[in-house]
């Protein structure tokens, strides 16, 4: 792992007892700081556990940027085609329609009843919607949550 | 101070058009200089997006952002996710020239450039910042005696070096901005706790994410309060959606959730249901019988 950061973290587990998901989760941060230095984790499920709350990194007391090197080990994951099938799908709605979280008909008719019209959004602009497009490929994104 | 681009991401337009209508209500009645954002897509989401390739998440923020430089405004979210991804995107790509040149190549592919000349607000900082608590309560008639009990959500104010909002683990800002529309915040064990919804966590482990909603929901139910007040509709799926799910399982918290946008219109006079309350799948009549009892308070000392 090329995060030469993390090589300074002594182990304290601050990360650890700060952590909402690992009270609950297999989740814990001390550990997969220590297990990423010596190998590749991406097969861990417990990656995909962090809600990303940032506690961890803020209260590091050796300023670690622990949250951040949790989305580095995700994208390194990622690359390897570590991809849960919830996210693909999510990734699958910004590639066709350029949102995570795409309007449907029941919240257009809950619009209309409140007298709110179709969003400003490239739902209603076909050539903006198009232009997310061309990013999406351009950056390899299509290519890189492809099954 | 530029001019205001409102940028509404997914979750609001799509999901809780409600907030939509209550932020529009109060951006007109502060007078505030301000136009939806046109032809926006998702911030993108910095839970999935940011995780998977960074690249692409800074190139989708940087068109939001252009979009935006376009018509030389400042973007304001309402949303700690659209805020989160944004902001944290503008400053990257202001600093480190590399980053920048890499996605203006890809811009450069739709006739584009990012130039970083705006700023990327959220409206709960907005607020505090540029009128303050004091200036907000001499707007509110008629104070909301309410028992409150606010969630800031992580990404409002973490990572504090990126966010330069004060700390995090006792902030004060928004619970003031609470507090000026008459209501009491209401301190509670794990106040800066995460909700549970983010990172991708509430998408693929639905059921993980409510144990971290359920740690929250017991202790605000502890503490006795009218509602929840959040800033971040994503925040807000998690606690009325996931008050929904987990009463099919015999867990009733029936706590309403309310966005500091719709707090405010209700201060302002504006009906629960024109604030769109009653679009939330936790319904509470009794919390809307004593908004409208207090909004029909007649409170004038002539």
């Amino acid at each position: 792992m090329k995060n030469s950061e993390i090589l300074s973290c002594f182990q304290c587990g601050t990360c650890t007892g700060s952590c909402p998901s690992g009270k609950y989760t297999s989740l814990n941060v001390r550990r997969i700081v220590k297990d990423s230095i010596k190998k590749d984790i991406s097969d861990q499920p417990d990656l995909w556990m962090c809600t990303t709350c940032y506690n961890c990194q803020e209260r590091c007391p050796r300023g670690i940027k622990v949250t951040d090197a949790i989305l580095s080990l995700r994208a390194e994951a990622v690359r390897k085609g570590r991809i849960l099938p919830a996210h693909r799908a999510v990734c699958k709605f910004l590639i066709e329609v350029g949102h995570a979280v795409p309007i449907d008909d029941i919240h257009i008719a809950i619009r209309e009843r409140i007298g709110l019209s179709q969003p400003e959004t490239v739902s209603k602009y076909p050539k903006a919607l198009n232009d997310v497009k061309i990013l999406l490929e351009s950056c390899g994104f299509n290519e890189l949550v492809k099954e | 101070m530029k001019d205001l681009s409102l940028f509404l991401g997914c979750v609001i337009p799509n999901r809780y058009p409600g907030i939509e209508k209550a932020t529009r209500l109060i951006l007109d009645r502060l007078g505030l200089k301000w136009s939806e954002l046109k032809e926006a897509s998702c911030c993108p989401a910095p839970g999935i997006f940011r995780s998977f390739d960074k690249v692409t998440w800074l190139t989708i923020a940087s068109r939001n952002i252009v979009l935006a430089e376009e018509n030389n405004r400042d973007l304001l979210t309402v949303c700690n996710g659209c805020f989160s991804s944004l902001l944290d995107a503008n400053n990257i790509l202001k600093n480190d020239a590399a980053l920048r040149d890499k996605v203006n190549l890809h811009l450069k592919k739709i006739n584009k450039e990012y130039k970083g000349t705006i700023e990327v607000r959220h409206i709960i900082e907005f607020l505090s910042k540029e009128i303050g608590a004091k200036n907000l309560n001499k707007l509110i008639e008629r104070p909301l005696e309410l028992r409150v009990a606010v969630h800031y959500g992580c990404h409002l104010l973490k990572p504090t070096k990126e966010r330069k909002l004060g700390g995090a683990e006792c902030p004060v800002f928004f619970d003031e901005l609470v507090e000026a529309t008459g209501a009491v915040s209401v301190p509670y064990e794990g106040k800066t706790s995460c909700c549970g919804a983010g990172g991708g966590v509430r998408s693929a482990m639905l059921e993980t994410s409510f144990k971290m909603t359920e740690y929250k929901l017991d202790r605000i139910k502890k503490a006795g309060v009218d509602c929840i007040v959040e800033a971040c509709p994503f925040c807000h799926l998690q606690y009325d959606g996931g008050q929904a799910e987990l009463a099919k399982s015999g867990k009733t918290y029936n706590i309403p959730v309310v966005h500091y946008s719709q707090l405010l219109g209700l201060a302002f006079g504006y009906t629960p249901e024109e604030v769109g309350l009653h679009l939330n799948a936790v319904r509470s009549h009794e919390f809307e019988d004593k908004i409208a009892r207090i909004q029909k308070k007649d409170t004038s000392v002539k």
